[in-house]
């Protein structure tokens, strides 16, 4: 997986909460069978306002120019501010592709869906769950202030704004750990494999059926 | 100290190593496959030259993308057919313990040709790239969603980096009334708790209602966890589990079958366990269902108007129940009876089972489809649904009344394939996501029980499936 250190980056503002993965990557892109090019077609029925297929060029599609990502002072964006709920619905995980692919690094909302969180981190993406009130100021400064950025180092767990005032987040030691070193986490798995061969031992003398 | 959930059972009989920060690595029984998420999976062990840890944990079968008539054309969109196929090569190439290609007699919808293959056993631990893996928890396994990193990780050392979740009970009590159904229960419960009620938690559903639920009312149940936040549903397996079990495929045999039935007898929360969270329903309480909105908690009872954003207090709430009504093409305080529609689906991993399909073609006997109605599909869940159906005589009520009767697949639960709506256009749907654009861009989906969507395909609009 790729490594994540620190970050200081344009924050783009998506004022909405319960943001499915449906929103996110519509299903006609998920016919693809790579793990890349999924960047233009994020948030493809909010972002262009004709119906986008796999493969299409996007650089010619018609753009709605009222959505968020659209508007130029958002464009290079790396930080997604997010509402309640981010990246519920499906556990596809073209949505966190789609959203790497266009650059973002960082997304920060109130909470998000459990398949989508635990994929964010499988594709060095840093979800960060703040307070309703923190993400709130967060939401009012972005929009008040073009150019608006946030540095955020995950060594120290900390968030800072423009204006110097920081808050921390939560993060487990080992997902930090294997995010920090951009290590590959089937390789760790497998240095237990003795251990899983063991397991495995136990579990079909205690259930043999599940090994017929 | 407290006794042991059934999660907590389910959890620890499968802990292989555990981090000092609670980072477990939890060890798979059965990974479920199908064709979206799993080709990315496949390449990943192919660059690393890794193979599947034990490939006879697998079931695999295209579901997304195969069509749903004309069969004998084959898959028209190229880009379908490229998916469908990777999936044929990846399992001739890696192996598994069933796979059912495209057009085989027993294909259908990875969650339910499972169960009905007996490969879904109480104890288990299942996973599948696709959320709607909680539906394997009725059979009193921990069943969750994954994503494509997962998927590959699961095939090449048979375990899962997870963390324990917490543990919530949903108990309904009491007695459904007549034309209730395990739909309503999950769309009430999601109703009451909100689409990330369940976030962070594994759900165990347990009372009255649930205990005399069959396997495809808590299937349905276990189903529409997800759609709750949870991840995964589970219901403690009962005499109904075994007795659903007994005699399939790949369930215990003989001597295995005694073992297995007196450890299944073990899985249940002890008297004292304690919950993170306990929800109570009062099942009397609960009658027939229908989502006004674009997330499965804008739900309501049949009798109820569509809400109306001036009378939210809450400024968030307002702005989603005004974003949904208008999307939705809905004006507020509508009575939800008077909501007409264009289209009837009555399919999907929610509802496609034989029981479903019973239920729908009991109030369609004898009936015709309303001439409003453009389209009203029956696709059932796999080729087993469709010949028992078929046995039964339950495709020609259906045809009689106007439903097309379609082949096996996911279909236009989210209408990866030609089935499809088209902008504007309204559904009544068994499936469970009413997201924008689900069931094809611009689409309108309302979720409802197999029973309302025939009784609202007869009637051109909902009705209250108790009066019909
Ligand atoms: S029927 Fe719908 S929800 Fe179920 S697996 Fe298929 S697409 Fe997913």
């Amino acid at each position: 997986m790729k490594a994540f250190t620190t970050l200081n980056g344009l924050v783009c503002p998506l004022d909405r909460a319960n943001v499915d993965t449906d929103a996110i990557i519509p299903k006609q892109f998920l016919k693809s069978i790579k793990r890349s090019g999924f960047g233009p077609y994020l948030f493809d029925e909010w972002r262009y306002t004709n119906y986008g297929e796999p493969g299409m060029d996007c650089s010619t599609r018609p753009l709605n120019k009222d959505f968020v990502l659209n508007l130029p002072r958002y464009q290079g964006a790396q930080v997604l501010l997010a509402r309640d709920n981010f990246g519920c619905g499906s556990s596809r995980e073209h949505a966190p592709w789609a959203i790497e692919d266009q650059g973002f690094r960082v997304i920060i909302a109130p909470s998000f869906a459990d398949i989508f969180f635990s994929n964010c981190y499988k594709n060095g993406i840093l979800p960060i769950v703040a307070s309703s009130a923190q993400v709130d100021a967060l939401f009012k400064e972005c929009e008040a202030q073009e150019g608006y950025r946030l540095q955020v180092d995950l060594a120290s767990q900390t968030v800072t704004t423009p204006s110097g005032h920081s808050f921390t987040f939560d993060i487990t030691p080992t997902r930090k750990h294997n995010l920090l070193n951009g290590l590959d986490e089937i390789g760790l798995t497998l240095q237990h494999a003795d251990k899983i061969k063991a397991f495995e031992q136990k579990h079909q003398l205690a259930q043999p059926w599940l090994f017929a | 100290m407290a006794g042991k959930t059934l999660y907590d059972k389910l959890w620890e009989s499968h802990v292989v190593h555990e981090e000092a920060d609670g980072t477990s690595l939890i060890y798979i029984d059965r990974h479920l496959v199908h064709e979206v998420t799993s080709p990315q999976a496949f390449e990943g062990l192919r660059l690393a030259g890794r193979k599947p840890w034990r490939n006879n944990t697998i079931v695999a079968n295209p579901d997304h993308n195969t069509p749903t008539k004309d069969w004998d054309k084959g898959i028209e969109d190229p880009v379908s057919r490229l998916q469908v196929e990777t999936l044929d090569n990846n399992i001739k190439e890696f192996g598994a313990l069933v796979y059912f290609p495209f057009k085989n007699k027993d294909q259908g919808i990875i969650h339910v040709i499972g169960p009905e293959n007996g490969t879904t056993l109480p104890g288990m631990t299942v996973v599948c790239g696709d959320s709607h893996t909680s539906t394997h928890g009725a059979f009193g396994a921990l069943a969750h969603g994954i994503g494509t990193s997962e998927v590959e990780h699961v095939l090449a050392t048979q375990t899962l980096v997870a963390k324990k979740s917490k543990r919530m009970l949903v108990r309904v009590d009491g007695q459904l009334g007549t034309g209730v159904t395990a739909k309503d229960v999950a769309l009430a419960i999601i109703g009451k708790i909100g689409t990330a009620g369940g976030t962070g938690y594994a759900i165990e559903f347990g009372g009255e209602v649930i205990r005399a639920l069959t396997m495809e009312g808590r299937m349905t149940l276990c189903n529409m966890a997800i759609e709750a936040g949870a991840r995964a549903g589970i219901v403690a397996p009962d005499e109904k589990t075994a007795a659903y079990l007994e005699g399939r495929l790949h369930a215990p045999k003989g001597e295995y079958w005694a073992k297995a039935l007196a450890y299944w007898n073990t899985l249940k929360s002890d008297e004292d366990a304690e919950f993170d969270s306990v929800v109570v329903l009062n099942g009397a309480e609960i009658a027939p269902q229908v989502t006004w909105g674009t997330s499965p908690e804008q739900v309501l009872p049949i009798g109820a108007t569509v809400p109306d954003p001036a009378k939210e207090t809450d400024a968030t709430k307002r702005t989603s129940i005004e974003n949904a009504l208008k999307y939705m093409g809905l004006t507020a305080n509508t009575p939800i009876e008077q909501i007409q529609l264009d289209k009837i689906f009555i399919g999907s991993c929610t509802n496609s089972r034989i029981e479903d399909l019973r239920a729908a073609a009991k109030v369609a006997q004898g009936k015709k489809v309303a001439s409003s109605i453009k389209l009203a599909m029956v696709v059932p869940g796999s080729g087993q649904v469709k010949r028992q159906a078929e046995a039964e005589g339950l495709d020609k009520i259906f045809i009689e009344a106007g439903f097309e009767w379609r082949e096996p697949g996911c279909s236009m639960c989210l209408a990866m394939n030609a089935d499809r709506l088209s902008p504007g256009e309204r559904c009544a749907s068994t499936s469970n996501r009413n997201f924008e654009g689900r069931q094809g861009p611009g689409g309108r989906t309302h979720l409802v029980s197999p029973e309302m969507a025939a009784a609202a395909a007869i009637a051109g609009h909902f009705v209250d499936v108790r009066t019909v």
